[in-house]
Formats: C-alpha cells, sequence, structure tokens
C-alpha cells in the first residue's frame, strides 16, 4: 500500500534519500542550500538512516566529499541549487570524469546578478556539459521517483555515471502537494546493494584515482564517457522505468508526451511550467485546435532520434526555455532544433523564454505561444524566432 | 607506457596495478648535475634517503651505499639536507657526463 502524504518537494525528495539510506551525504548546510538536506539530516540525527553525513564549507567542498566518499566505495548522495552548482562546477566534471555514480537533486534556482533564489533553470543548464545524466520533473511526485530511478541510472553497469535530478525551487520544492510514497522495502528491493566499482577501502587490492593523463590518453577517457552516454544511458533509462512502472504503477519514458499523436502545433517544455502549459493546450483542444506538448524528462543524454520522431510531423513548434544563453538560444531550443534538422520536412521552431527568477509562467503565457503557434503554422512564417515572455519594455 | 584504445580503459582513470611508478624511469630527466656519494663523510644518518622524492637513494644494510641512476633526477635535495661530517658534505653534486 502506498502512503498518501501533503509534503513539499523537498520533503518527498529527502524521504526518497531516507528509504534509499546512502552511505554518505555531504552537503553544504546555509544558502542556496533549501531544506531538502536539513529534512535528511533530521532523520540522520533521529536514527532513521545509517549515513554519514559530512558538513562542509562550500558547496566545492561538498561536491569534492562526494567524491572522497564515492570512489572510497560508498552510495553516495546529496543536494543543491542555484550558486550552489555553480560554485560546484569545477568538481562535477571530476564526479563524472571519475565515472562515479553520486546522486545529486537540483532544486533550480537562478544565478545572481542581480541576487535572487527564485526559480529558473540557468543553474542545471549551466552543469549541462558536465557528463552529468540529467532527469526533470515536473511535480514532487517525479521528482520523489526519479530520485529513485536516479540511483538504478548511475549505479547501472553500463553506465557508472553520477545523476541529478532536477525540480523547480519553490513552485516544487518549497510547495506543499499530494504525493504517493512507495513502502520503505519496495525502495529498498527496487534500488538493491550497490556494488562499487573499484573502492579504495578495498585495502587488499590498493589503487590510485585521479592520475595526470596527458595528450597520448585524455582524448580516449573523454570519448568514452560520450559512448557511454551516447549508446547507453538511454535504454537503460527506459529499463528502469519499465521496472519502476511495474512496483509503482507510474510509467516515465525519455520524455512525456501529451496529446501529440494528432497535433500540429505543441510546446516544449520542461519542468512545473508543464503543467500549467497542459491545461492551456486542453483548452485548445476543446476548441478543436490540434495542440499538443513535449516535456523532456531526460536532458542528458538528449534523445535526439526520439523527440525528432515525436515532433517531426508537426507544423510549428515552440520550445520554452527557463535559461537563457546570452547571445545564443535558449538550450532547450538548440538541442530540438538539432533533434529536427536531419528530417527531410520539419516543423517551423520558436524559441520563448520565460520565467527567470521565478517569473510566474501564467496560462495566458502559454495561450499566447500556442495562438502564435496556429498562425504560423497557417501561413508559414516566423517572423521573431527568440523572445523573451511577459517582459515590460 | 603503450597508449591504449578507449575500450582498453578502466572505467574512469584509476590505476588497478599498484606500485606501477617503477615503470617511469625518471633518472631520463637528470641533464646537470648527479649526486656522488663521499663514504667518508657519512654519518649515516639517512636524511638523503628521507628527503629523496624518487627513492633513488640506495640503503643496504641500513646503510646509504650510492644512488640508483636509473631514478634519481638530479633534483639536488639529498645534496643539500646532507649535514656530513666536520663541516664536510657526504654528497656532492657533479657535473652529468654525457
Ligand atoms: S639528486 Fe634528487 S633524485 Fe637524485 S638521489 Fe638526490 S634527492 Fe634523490
Ligand atoms: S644525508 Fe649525508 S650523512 Fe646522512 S646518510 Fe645521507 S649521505 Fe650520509
Amino acid at each position: 500500500m502506498a502512503r498518501v502524504m501533503a509534503v513539499t518537494g523537498n520533503e518527498a525528495v529527502a524521504e526518497a534519500f531516507r528509504q534509499i539510506n546512502p552511505d554518505v551525504c555531504a552537503a553544504y548546510p546555509i544558502t542556496p542550500q533549501t531544506e531538502l538536506m536539513q529534512r535528511f539530516a533530521a532523520f540522520a540525527a533521529n536514527g532513521k538512516v545509517d549515513t554519514e553525513i559530512i558538513l562542509v564549507e562550500s558547496e566545492h567542498s561538498a561536491m569534492s566529499a562526494c567524491i572522497g566518499a564515492a570512489t572510497a566505495g560508498g552510495r553516495v548522495a546529496t543536494a543543491t541549487c542555484g550558486p550552489g552548482l555553480a560554485l560546484m562546477w569545477e568538481m562535477l566534471f571530476v564526479a563524472s570524469g571519475m565515472r562515479l555514480p553520486i546522486v545529486m537533486a537540483v532544486v533550480n534556482r537562478s544565478l545572481s546578478a542581480p541576487i535572487n533564489i527564485h526559480c529558473d533553470h540557468a543553474d542545471a543548464m549551466g552543469a549541462r556539459d558536465s557528463g552529468w545524466v540529467q532527469l526533470w520533473s515536473e511535480n514532487a511526485q517525479e521528482a520523489y521517483d526519479n530520485t529513485i530511478q536516479a540511483f538504478r541510472i548511475a549505479e547501472h553497469v553500463d553506465v557508472r555515471l553520477p545523476a541529478l535530478v532536477c525540480m523547480d525551487g519553490f513552485i516544487i520544492g518549497h510547495s506543499i502537494t499530494r504525493i504517493e510514497f512507495l513502502e520503505d522495502e519496495l525502495v529498498k528491493g527496487f534500488t538493491g546493494e550497490y556494488t562499487p566499482l573499484n573502492p579504495l577501502l578495498d585495502i587488499d587490492n590498493p589503487k590510485s584515482f585521479g592520475p595526470l593523463v596527458l595528450t597520448d590518453q585524455y582524448h580516449e577517457y573523454k570519448y568514452a564517457q560520450h559512448e557511454v552516454m551516447w549508446t547507453k544511458v538511454r535504454d537503460v533509462v527506459l529499463g528502469v522505468a519499465a521496472e519502476f512502472e511495474k512496483v509503482s504503477g507510474r510509467r516515465y519514458g525519455l520524455f512525456e508526451s501529451y496529446r501529440l499523436d494528432d497535433a500540429e502545433i505543441a510546446l516544449v517544455i520542461l519542468n512545473s511550467a508543464a503543467g500549467t502549459a497542459k491545461d492551456v493546450v486542453d483548452s485548445f483542444r476543446e476548441r478543436g485546435v490540434k495542440a499538443g506538448l513535449l516535456k523532456p524528462r531526460l536532458f542528458r543524454p538528449f534523445p535526439y532520434a526520439e523527440v525528432a520522431q515525436a515532433l517531426g510531423g508537426l507544423k510549428a513548434v515552440a520550445v520554452l526555455d527557463r535559461a537563457d544563453s546570452f547571445g545564443g538560444y535558449g538550450p532547450v531550443f538548440t538541442e530540438v532544433c538539432s533533434a529536427l534538422y536531419p528530417l527531410a520536412k520539419r516543423p517551423a521552431v520558436i524559441n520563448k523564454i520565460y520565467g527567470l527568477g521565478g517569473r510566474d509562467f501564467l496560462p495566458q503565457h502559454a495561450e499566447r505561444v500556442l495562438k502564435e503557434l496556429e498562425e504560423i503554422a497557417q501561413t508559414g512564417r516566423v517572423s521573431v524566432i527568440k523572445e523573451y515572455i511577459g517582459v515590460r519594455e | 607506457m603503450s597508449a591504449r584504445g578507449y575500450s582498453e580503459l578502466p572505467v574512469g582513470p584509476v590505476i588497478l596495478d599498484a606500485g606501477n611508478s617503477r615503470l617511469l624511469k625518471t633518472g631520463a630527466w637528470r641533464t646537470i648535475n648527479r649526486p656522488v656519494f663521499k663514504e667518508e663523510n657519512c654519518s649515516q644518518c639517512l636524511l638523503c634517503w628521507l628527503f629523496c622524492p624518487d627513492m633513488a637513494v640506495r640503503v643496504e644494510d641500513g646503510k646509504v651505499v650510492g644512488f640508483d641512476y636509473e631514478y634519481c633526477k638530479g633534483c639536488g635535495v639529498c645534496a643539500q639536507e646532507c649535514p656530513g661530517k666536520k663541516g664536510q658534505k657526504a654528497i656532492a653534486m657533479e657535473e652529468e657526463k654525457k
């Protein structure tokens, strides 16, 4: 029997961590940390988990300690957000380069300046190229489910890469919603025992981690990372999702296709704003407009072929990004365009930047974009490719 | 060490065969000077052995007997640290003969 509770997104992921009971969690305990780790620390203080919690002096140190614990052979988890993830940046590459299956919750927040810690995706998009698997979550339920699956994906023998699980700061992280928790035994059975690959604590077999690798070999190590991301992760994500569906009844894929089958126009949008946008898609459908939505779940590796298949037959697509690459297009937009470009016939694609620094994404924003797509679908003409939504002039 | 293909690498850069730094002959780095042992000035304090970054001070039965030039990179740390006897160092850095 599932336990139905009303909790915040942060509490939901802390609960997943409690059920998984990692060996080590290293975290920086104050701002920009969320209450996620505080909740988990309470579990540790109350003896609900055996986890060794290391409180460090910065997020850079938090990831460093996670890397040390993971090389020692521990199952390691942590959480961060916004500027905290930015400060970890250097160490993110060390974690993935050393192929350590650390799981990290990222409660998406904006980056300064100006100082603002409300929701946007600048933090995780900044970590896009760091070699971590990225799962994105619309709500607390998905964040909880993705966290449990992330351990299986990261630790899979064909993968052995760190994974981060995103959910929107404040909108999901701090808001209370209904959630179904799985039974402890079910989660423990699902995630299983972790077997580290080359643990340093196996002192009968001494080894060295992190050697200097120069021009004659670095290229090959990077290719190995590319190869596992490019050819292995997608199948593992789908396999783990299929198993997860058996224990939870909840289905996950590489992305969610919402009313896309016969759609002519569609929105592509990550995380919580997809919830709002789906309602608007419904109202357009009621008016007879063939609208749909694609919500990416696995953003790294990006499932190009599958996205191309899902969107290729449409007339017009708007990709909504809650992060910008100043002087470029939004990060989701460039991926969707890369996916569609090889097709002989492809939809017109536009890019909207929305909701930076926690600005609300409202139904009328989605409405306006869908109306614009209707027009593009009719005329075949795109006037502006990239635009900010709801910006005051 | 031979360059390996990506599929021959361990998962992540980890050295699994312990002690393989023996394969790196740092003696080839020596260009200007090499340490020369003057036994008559040696008090067998073993400071040279302790300080040598490449374990290139040869010790037999607890006594310094000379240097392993396959690994000695000629840094001169041993000669710098050597207290010797009566103001006479037991290690001299002499010009490396080509
Ligand atoms: S010169 Fe340097 S490397 Fe050579 S024996 Fe002395 S300390 Fe060791
Ligand atoms: S440091 Fe000098 S005196 Fe001491 S053992 Fe070495 S050579 Fe002899």
